[in-house]
């Protein structure tokens, strides 16, 4: 698993314009709305989480698509069933270079944008704690759906489909969470029900994607 | 051993024999209770002393939530007999399911909309029942589109039911959403535990419509699900056929 884990990061490395494509997705996005909405500090503030929210929840599905998808034209994923790893296994190990190369960018991207669409600095703190265990829940929750579309015919539009839906509990107790924070209230309770989302995600989502891969070898 | 007797009622032979004997008496009796029980509440039972004639609208809204519910639950039910013992029957009835419930959703959100209305004044309230509600209208439509979006249908069988057995963790959020969290909607009225809220007359036009709509629903997928049985009969003759003149 830690081998695969490296393969697929070496592989980043080497196509390294995908993995700044993301990024540069979610500031561009979150860019988009002062330009939109007028550069009032209070509104910008006000609407800050959600928008740096929902921008990274779009930026996390980009990269989905080639996650498994590749690996399934060039057969290697044949090749990792066969190697006898354990399906679900093989789902963490794409959900942690997933996560590596796209929510943990995305976490450091989010702050300087943070403090861009003027979040109060006291804030900052929840929102990336939040981005932590939630772009954790989105790589899991992404590889089960990407595993789910394998050989679909629209599995590119099919995705958001799937996720988004499931996403929406990360997204409000983000949300909420730094919007206590910058209210002036603890973001603790917020922080801990996303924590237990996170942790039933853990053996849900790698189950389901170590069905679905099994799935989509046979 | 119960199971292989279940395995009796999963041969597509057998389904056809029992539900086309049972299909006429699930058609008929749903036509019956719903018209009785819409009937009673639409034009017998007594307007509410707040909502006056806007109450008439639960006896189609409670019911359309109640098989928005009850149908996903049974798409996670398909799904544990597709993974575990692969019945293809489970996987058909899952296909057939999924757009009827759909239906049932979309009808629960937009009564519930139309009432909401002229009684909260908006259409529309983001609250946790009516969210976790509309995700669950969107798990229906990704099951619809994923178990649909392969060329072997098997695969989409497999996908869709996996993505069911994710979904059903929507189902207890729906049922609790009214408790956990203070929302606009009102919380149950139906309890295990205690009588329910509710003036009598009002009560059993609500169950009669409930049990009509309940029994209609398993008309509408008998019926849907006996049309794919054949279909893919035929289509196996078909095939039969062009091998045997090639």
């Amino acid at each position: 698993m830690i081998r695969l884990l490296i393969r697929e990061m070496r592989l980043s490395v080497r196509h390294g314009g995908d993995t700044i494509a993301a990024v540069l997705f979610f500031v561009l996005v979150t860019a988009l709305f002062p330009l939109a909405i007028g550069p009032a500090p209070e509104t910008l503030g006000r609407i800050a989480p959600g928008v740096i929210w929902v921008a990274a929840l779009l930026a996390a599905l980009l990269p989905l698509d080639r996650l498994l998808g590749a690996d399934l034209e060039d057969g290697s994923l044949d090749l990792l069933l066969l190697s006898g790893l354990h399906p679900a296994a093989i789902a963490a190990g794409k959900a942690a270079a997933h996560w590596l190369v796209t929510g943990l960018p995305l976490l450091v991207a989010a702050a300087p944008l943070a403090l861009m669409l003027r979040l109060p600095e006291e804030a900052i703190p929840a929102l990336l704690a939040g981005l932590l265990a939630g772009t954790l829940a989105l790589s899991l929750l992404g590889t089960a759906a990407a595993a789910l579309v394998l050989g679909a015919r629209r599995g590119g539009v099919l995705m958001p489909l799937l996720i988004l839906p499931l996403a929406a509990p990360v997204l409000i107790f983000g949300v909420a969470a730094a919007d206590a924070a910058s209210g002036g209230m603890t973001p603790r309770p917020h922080l801990l029900l996303l924590g237990a989302f996170l942790a039933g995600t853990v053996p849900l989502a790698l189950g389901a994607a170590g069905a679905a891969l099994r799935g989509a070898a046979e | 051993m119960a199971a292989p007797n279940l395995h009796r009622f999963a041969n597509p032979g057998q389904f056809l024999r029992l539900s086309g004997w049972l299909l006429p008496w699930l058609t008929a009796g749903g036509i019956v209770l719903t018209t009785v029980g819409l009937g009673w509440g639409l034009f017998l039972s007594p307007a509410d002393w707040q909502q006056s004639d806007a109450v008439r609208i639960i006896y189609i809204h409670v019911p359309a939530a109640w098989l928005a519910s009850a149908g996903y639950f049974g798409l996670a039910v398909c799904a544990v007999l597709s993974l575990i013992w692969r019945h293809p029957l489970a996987d058909m009835a899952a296909a057939e399911i999924g757009p009827v419930g759909a239906g049932a959703t979309a009808l629960c959100l937009a009564t519930g909309s139309l009432w909401g209305k002229p009684m909260w004044g908006a259409w529309w309230v983001w609250d946790a029942r009516l969210t976790s509600m509309l995700v669950l209208l969107f798990l229906y439509l990704g099951h619809i589109a994923l178990i649909r979006a392969f060329d072997n249908p098997e695969r989409g069988y497999r996908a869709a039911a996996i993505l069911a057995l994710i979904g059903a963790v929507d189902l207890p959020v729906i049922k609790f959403s009214v408790e956990w969290w203070n929302t606009l909607h009102q919380p149950a009225t139906f309890k295990f535990t205690a009588a329910p809220t509710m003036y009598q007359g009002m009560i059993w036009p609500l169950l009669l419509a409930a049990a009509g709509f309940s029994i209609g629903f398993g008309a509408i997928v008998t019926a849907r699900l006996r049309a794919a049985v054949m279909e893919r009969r035929i289509r196996g003759l078909m095939m039969a056929r062009a091998q045997e003149s090639v």
